[in-house]
């Protein structure tokens, strides 16, 4: 311990240096043993029930050694292919799922013909789908890698854009109350759901669905607060203690999901709609375009609403300091009712356009994207919604292109680690200012 | 309903690998959390840094058991010390969120296929019991009476488990009526009022990050013994069920974490019996037995709540040595 408590005094300013090199170490440790492990099985996934399978063949010759990556649903998986051209990948899910074959491992001159290299499947009924690619000789039709960085980006802004909508939900519950609410992420799950038993169990259009599931959110924020956060605040409960009942009342809301829904991925009408190419690599389906529309509207509109309505300003009183705006006449109780509210509504939404995005509804959807968005609130700092906008927007486009550069399972290490060093080097997030450090 | 099998099986989740894992994750935990104020949400990955060193040590290098179950010690106090470092000085829940996405991070590099040769991926680890199994002390037969019968194996993890388990037991009771104790338990009430008394705080936080860690390692390390290494045992819900035995026991207390264990994994197992026992006897209508495997967690989530809002003492907390004050 002798080291650490004469290191201690230098520290505070070498701390940067100290966490880049630390991860950079645990990083490169589990990287380093990346490109060592090429020989994969042809056979992964065995445990799941349904399963991908294929063979790659030229002209009758199998082609062995060929990389296959399947993803979809927050699963991606890898094989090689064996010396008879055969693989095999074991999913969780049936559901949809991309099938990509990276043409750098064919042989010299071989090329995928048809239908470009990354190409969808469904499991059909028996449990089980085949998935060839039409291979021969010819001119590779990759993407380049400036083509794939500008699709990225887009996705990512896509991504990121989802995330403000509900991230900013997050962080006004945050600034108003000291509320670090893990069951925000329930609150996402819950939007889609209600999407969901309106849209395709009901069978309603799906406008209405919407409609409906933003309104419901709305009543379980009122719900919320009236029925456990105004209580518990009344019972003085210190903030750890309500950071731990929001722990608790996730589990249980995420529980209830599972059993109210079941462990599957159920789809909504219309995702996986037909994408659009636009203009270079880039293709997007009208759902993309609407829910980049939608978030950014209503983000807009909100910021607007923070900074000029007189709750909204009130809001912001009260999270500059709480005694203070309850001093100058502002009814603290009612506008952190509005609040949970709001949060809960801008929650409701993200979930819906998650739904569409990962594609599909589960149970622990919203607690995939939990850390990202506390990551989302950390990058912008405690301010106006525009801040939160631009910190989820790096979240998400950060998310998005680091998969071209590690393996794309592990492609929320990089927004992860991005909330550590900023929470230890700058909590006040990077554009937030010094004083409001907590 | 047979109530028969329904308790033999509760009354065997008392003496589980799973119970004795919690129970040393849980008293790891309540030396960061309940004796030094540390909110670490970050205690799966201690107990995934245990196994995972043990299984990967045997595997891929042929470590014999012991030098594995070092090894996995020896990662736990790494990464206390990656994770101390930048952390230590962090307020509680910017701590917690940090902690809980190291946490993260470390799953997601266990999990990944890029390292699948090493950490198997999806698949996890199995299949490194030899070196264990060999240096078993018991001759084949069955030990125990009713529903606590083992085999050799399953005997010699259970003693295994049990002396470890009292051995930390004893130690953390030493600890914390040590002078030792006595600064990590001011640390958490006034941190400003110890460090005026000349202690080097963040040293005494990063030691009592170090020994919870450590303690929690070798939890894993125990869960990993008898079975296998699986990456999707060590999620974040994992760490808030250690919260919630921590919390059920007494988070400031030695021997409250002990028995939220035991309390937790025997209404587990109790739950998992008896639910789809009413199920398929009719008694809980319109219910899947599946279904019905899920209302545990949706309990163990109230019950977390409740516990924090009318008991954040626990069963065996002091009221007065509440853990919750800042």
């Amino acid at each position: 311990m002798e080291l650490v408590r004469g290191a201690e005094q230098t520290l505070s300013q070498k701390l940067p240096q100290w966490i880049v090199v630390t991860l950079v170490t645990l990083l490169a440790f589990f990287l380093a043993v990346g490109p060592a492990s090429s020989a994969h099985a042809d056979e992964v996934g065995t445990e799941y029930d349904f399963t991908i399978s294929g063979n790659v063949k030229n002209e009758g010759e199998p082609i062995g050694d060929v990389r296959i990556v399947v993803d979809g649903n927050g699963y991606t998986a890898e094989v090689r292919t064996g010396d008879d051209g055969k693989w095999k990948v074991g999913v969780p899910e049936r559901a949809v799922y991309n099938v990509f074959l990276d043409q750098n491992t064919l042989p010299e001159g071989i090329a995928v013909l048809e239908g470009g290299d990354n190409q969808q499947v469904e499991i059909g009924p028996g449990g089980s789908v085949v998935k060839n690619f039409f291979i021969g000789e010819g001119e590779r039709q990759t993407t380049s890698v400036a083509d794939q960085l500008i699709s990225r980006l887009i996705y990512g802004l896509n991504f990121g854009l989802m995330l403000a909508l509900a991230a900013i939900g997050l962080s006004l519950v945050y600034g108003t109350t000291g509320l670090s609410n893990f069951a925000h992420a329930e609150m996402v799950t819950f939007g889609a759901i209600v999407a969901m038993v309106f849209g395709v169990i009901l069978e309603w259009p799906m406008w209405i669905s919407i409609i409906l599931a933003i309104a419901a959110s709305a009543g379980i924020g009122w719900v919320q607060d009236a029925g456990l956060w105004a209580p518990l605040r009344k019972k003085g409960l210190g903030l750890v203690q309500l950071m731990i009942v929001s722990i608790g009342l996730s589990l249980a809301v995420r529980y209830i999901f599972q059993f109210a829904v079941g462990g599957g991925t159920i789809q909504l009408p219309g995702s996986g709609a037909a994408k659009i190419p636009l203009f270079g690599a880039v293709a997007l389906s009208t759902i993309d375009l609407a829910s980049m529309a939608i978030s950014l509207v209503v983000i807009l509109a909100f910021a607007l609403w923070l900074i000029f309505s007189r709750i909204g300003k009130a809001t912001r009183a009260i999270s500059d300091n709480a005694s203070l705006a309850a001093a100058s006449g502002i009814d603290v109780d009612r506008v952190i009712r509005i609040v949970w509210i709001l949060a809960s509504m801008l929650a409701g939404l993200a979930g819906i356009l998650w739904a569409y995005f990962r594609p599909g509804i589960k149970w622990d959807m919203g607690e995939k994207i939990l850390l990202l968005m506390f990551a989302a609130v950390v990058l912008g700092g405690l301010g106006t919604a525009l801040e939160k906008l631009i910190g989820a927007i790096i979240v998400g486009v950060l998310v998005e292109t680091s998969a071209m550069v590690i393996p794309s399972d592990l492609k929320y290490v990089g927004a992860l680690s991005l909330l550590i060093i900023i929470l230890v080097v700058r909590p006040q997030g990077l554009l937030g200012r010094k004083e409001r450090i907590g | 309903m047979d109530w028969g099998s329904i308790l033999s099986n509760t009354a065997q989740q008392l003496l589980s690998p799973a119970t004795m894992a919690f129970a040393l994750a849980a008293l790891g935990l309540a030396i960061h959390f309940g004796f030094a104020g540390l909110l670490n949400m970050g205690i799966a990955g201690f107990m995934a840094v245990g196994a995972y060193g043990y299984a990967i040590s045997i595997l891929t290098f042929g470590f014999p058991w012991w030098g594995a179950a070092l090894v996995g010690i020896v990662a736990s106090v790494i990464l206390a010390i990656i994770m101390g470092i930048p952390t230590l000085r962090l307020r509680g829940d910017y701590l917690a969120i940090v902690t809980i996405a190291g946490a993260e991070i470390l799953r997601l590099l266990f999990l990944t296929t890029a390292n699948q040769e090493i950490t198997g991926s999806a698949d996890g680890l199995f299949g490194y019991h030899a070196s264990f199994r060999a240096a078993n002390p018991f001759p084949e037969g069955t030990y125990g009476f009713g529903p606590w019968t083992y085999n050799e194996v399953e005997f010699w993890v259970l003693v295994l488990g049990l002396i470890l388990l009292g051995l930390a037991v004893l130690f953390v009771w030493r600890l914390i009526h040590s002078p030792w104790g006595r600064v990590i338990k001011g640390i958490r009430e006034d941190e400003d009022a110890v460090r005026a008394l000349g202690k080097n705080v963040f040293s005494y936080k990063m030691q009592a990050l170090i020994i919870g860690g450590v303690i929690a390692a070798i939890g894993g390390i125990v869960y990993a013994l008898p079975s296998a290494v699986n990456p999707n045992v060590y999620v974040t819900s994992l760490t808030f069920f250690v919260w919630t035995a921590l919390l059920l026991g007494g988070a400031a207390t030695v021997f409250g974490p002990l028995l939220g264990a035991i309390i937790f994994w025997v209404l587990q197992a109790f739950l998992s019996n008896v639910l789809p026992a009413l199920v398929s006897s009719g008694i809980l209508p319109f219910v899947t037995s599946q279904q019905a495997a899920t209302l545990r967690f949706v309990l163990v989530g109230v019950g977390l709540v409740l516990l924090v809002v009318f008991r954040p003492q626990g069963i065996l907390g002091d009221k007065r040595e509440l853990t919750f004050v800042k």
